[in-house]
């Protein structure tokens, strides 16, 4: 071995071991971000999934550790209401997304292909600023804006129409579910749609085409993947959100979170197999996003 | 760098994964938890220097708790709770008993006697706190912090349900609870999210259908429970929305949206009070329920001597009554009566403070439900996650 001192030498006989060993080097990389992520993200779904099949102590409301399939007959029984929230949860969450999607793109498609630099710029800022305030604020600003005699009411009557009574129903959580995730679904559409080149417009209308054969045929396609990137960020929020329902929602306005929500102290299994639902809801979204080319835009 | 070759990626997969596996086996084998039984102290330590509550917001507001930090040197660290789930939760998580970070927790009765059971609370010695002999008696040793004589706490202070109503618009003025029951005003009506609501609808079914054979609206038999459930079903129709912040409810009324719900006087005097006062009114019809706040000993509390100080000082007849007017809620101690007439004129009354003690029978205060009846021995009763699954299909 070569002189020096100690330490160089232990480094060149480690130095030496991984270059002889190459799956010792791989393990070391690899291992300790792997199992990391595996540990903290799908170690704790599966601690989730698993104690959905436990039991809970009726006095304590320590789990027990029986296995049963009690909490998915529960769920998936027809009399109770599980199946029907989990519904309505999907229902919104899609309506949302497309209400996202429609309102999205021509913003969008403004933003990165007519819009000066400048404007450009000020419609950046103006789609994001909402986010820079609280979540909550932007909720509550709703709720007051929706009230009885709040400010849309006003405007309604100052145009001779009458009081709408949108306050704590399923529409009103679906205007601030699209108000709130709007700028999500701005920012990958624009994306997708800066990178359409301009050539590709041109050749179409050399084709013959006019504006709505070339949306359909060119520009759509094009766009899809951002389309789809920016609704899994609607889907995915919705699907999980409990706050909106709790303060604009109505009577018959419970959603997935709110029930994780009322069960997570007392009750952790039933509210695990419920989880269950969006998790195997969003699995099956990501399989097709990706297929769609999704993840390709972001 | 040569780019890894692919079996030893997989191979690095593979023992990421068998060390996940080990992982999750060492976080679902549960340790057992270990009691601490201790024997109740005799007397009262010196102060650790800091206090940790979890409380309901304002409970140990610096306008009477300030002089409390000055006396002991207990410096007060508040965390804020929402609602009795998120206190409950915060209790029981890390282990339970508070999970080493609190000292004590200001529960409301539907959370006590999940505390008590899940043994996240300890038991206090009583006397330590001498105000507790001036205490109304139903506030001594109540069901939902006492059991079997052993004292998980001592009352703090209580409200009772209260029907709120607009007095512009609701006329002529509700006699009873059958007002939010009925189709009179329809979508106009509000009573609040919480499962122990259905106690209230056995209390009234308890009058209404006397054959349903309900003796205690917090321990009801399948049955029973059924038969609510049915009422508050068809009660949803009625609703406007249901309320899960007090505030909430406030806005509801200060907005016009609501014009008759159940409440407390908190948001009764805190409309009659706000900047453009709302014409409400509230009613207390007897039979009724009512909210009971207890000053819990969490089983790990790292400071019980300053938790003991604070439970001796904040039932004093003064800071009884300063507490009560800061937050809207009604002292367990009448001897605080004059102190809040001193303050505010007419408080006590307002606050139901000076009642007569037959009034208190009445009041059915809240108990968190649990599979043992007291009043049957051949029935099972149904325990919170039953209410909380019940609770989940009324609201659909």
């Amino acid at each position: 071995m070569q002189a020096g001192p100690p330490g160089r030498r232990a480094r060149l006989r480690l130095s030496g071991l991984l270059w002889r060993r190459p799956w010792l080097k791989a393990l070391a990389l690899l291992t300790p971000p792997l199992a990391a992520f595996l540990i903290i993200y799908i170690g704790s779904l599966a601690v989730v999934f698993i104690s959905s099949f436990w039991s809970v102590n009726a006095f304590t409301s320590e789990i027990e550790h029986t296995w049963s399939l009690a909490n998915y007959r529960l769920i998936f029984d027809t009399s109770q209401p599980y199946l029907h929230i989990a519904l309505r949860t999907l229902g919104i969450a899609a309506a949302v997304t497309v209400t996202d999607a429609v309102l999205a793109f021509p913003l969008a498609f403004f933003m990165a292909r007519l819009a000066g630099r400048r404007t450009r710029a000020i419609l950046f800022v103006m789609v994001l600023l909402p986010l820079w305030s609280s979540y909550l604020v932007r909720i509550y600003a709703w709720q007051t804006m929706l009230a009885h005699n709040g400010a849309i009411n006003w405007w309604l009557n100052k145009l001779g129409l009458p009081d709408q009574n949108l306050a704590y129903t399923n529409a009103a959580m679906w205007l601030v579910f699209s108000y709130v995730w709007l700028p999500f679904m701005v920012l990958p559409v624009y994306a997708a749609l800066e990178r359409i080149p301009d050539s590709y417009l041109e050749a179409s209308a050399d084709l013959g085409a006019r504006g709505a054969r070339t949306f359909r045929s060119v520009i759509l396609p094009l766009a899809l993947p951002g389309l789809v990137a920016g609704s899994i960020f609607t889907f995915a929020l919705t699907l999980g959100d409990y706050i909106t329902p709790v303060l604009v929602g109505g009577p018959n306005s419970q959603m997935i979170g709110n029930v994780v929500y009322d069960n997570f102290a007392t009750n952790v299994p039933l509210a695990a197999a419920f989880t269950l639902i969006p998790i195997l809801t969003m699995g099956v979204y990501l399989v097709i996003a990706r297929r769609l080319g999704a993840f390709e835009a972001l | 760098m040569r780019r890894i070759r692919k079996k030893y990626v997989l191979g690095a997969v593979v023992l990421a994964a068998v060390v996940t596996a080990f992982a999750v086996a060492a976080a679902t084998v549960q340790a057992g938890s270990e009691s601490v039984s201790s024997g109740l102290p005799t007397k009262i330590g010196k102060g650790e220097g800091r206090l940790n509550l979890l409380e309901w917001p304002g409970y140990s507001d610096k306008s009477y708790s300030s002089k409390f930090q000055k006396q002991t040197g207990c410096t007060i660290h508040r965390k804020d709770a929402g609602t009795s789930q998120e206190m409950f939760g915060l209790m029981h998580a890390n282990g339970g008993g508070g999970g080493g970070q609190y000292d004590l927790v200001s529960a409301s009765g539907d959370a006590s006697l999940r505390l008590i059971y899940a043994r996240d609370v300890n038991p206090i010695n009583i006397k330590l706190i001498p105000s507790w002999k001036q205490f109304l008696p139903v506030f001594k040793s109540p069901p939902h912090n006492t059991v079997n004589g052993v004292h998980y706490g001592v009352s703090v202070q209580w409200g009772p349900n209260t029907l709120i109503y607009n007095t512009k618009k609701v006329k002529p003025a509700p006699t009873g609870w059958a007002a939010i029951y009925s189709k009179k005003y329809k979508g106009k009506l509000t009573v609040p999210n919480n499962p122990i609501q259905i106690a209230d609808a056995a209390l009234f079914l308890e009058k209404t259908r006397p054959r349903l054979g309900i003796k205690d609206p917090y321990e009801l038999t399948r049955a029973q429970l059924a038969a609510a459930v049915i009422l508050l079903k068809r009660q949803k129709p009625l609703l406007k929305r249901y309320w899960n912040y007090a505030a909430d409810e406030i806005t509801s009324f200060a907005n016009g949206d609501v014009w008759m719900g159940a409440g407390w006087p908190y948001q009764t005097l805190a409309l009659q009070g706000a900047k453009h006062p709302v014409p409400v009114k509230e009613i207390v019809p007897l039979p009724t329920t009512g909210w009971a706040d207890t000053w819990m000993l969490a089983s790990k509390a790292p400071h019980p001597n300053c938790a003991y100080l604070w439970m001796k000082y904040v039932t004093t007849p003064q800071i009884e009554a300063k507490q009560a007017l800061f937050f809207g809620e009604t002292p367990v101690n009448p001897k605080a009566c004059p102190y809040m007439n001193k303050e505010q004129k007419g408080a006590c009354a307002a606050y139901h403070l000076n009642v007569p003690k037959s009034y208190y029978k009445k009041i059915k205060f809240w108990k968190t439900p649990v599979p043992t009846c007291g009043w049957t021995k051949t029935q099972r009763c149904m325990d919170y996650n039953a209410w909380q699954q019940a609770w989940t299909q009324i609201q659909g």
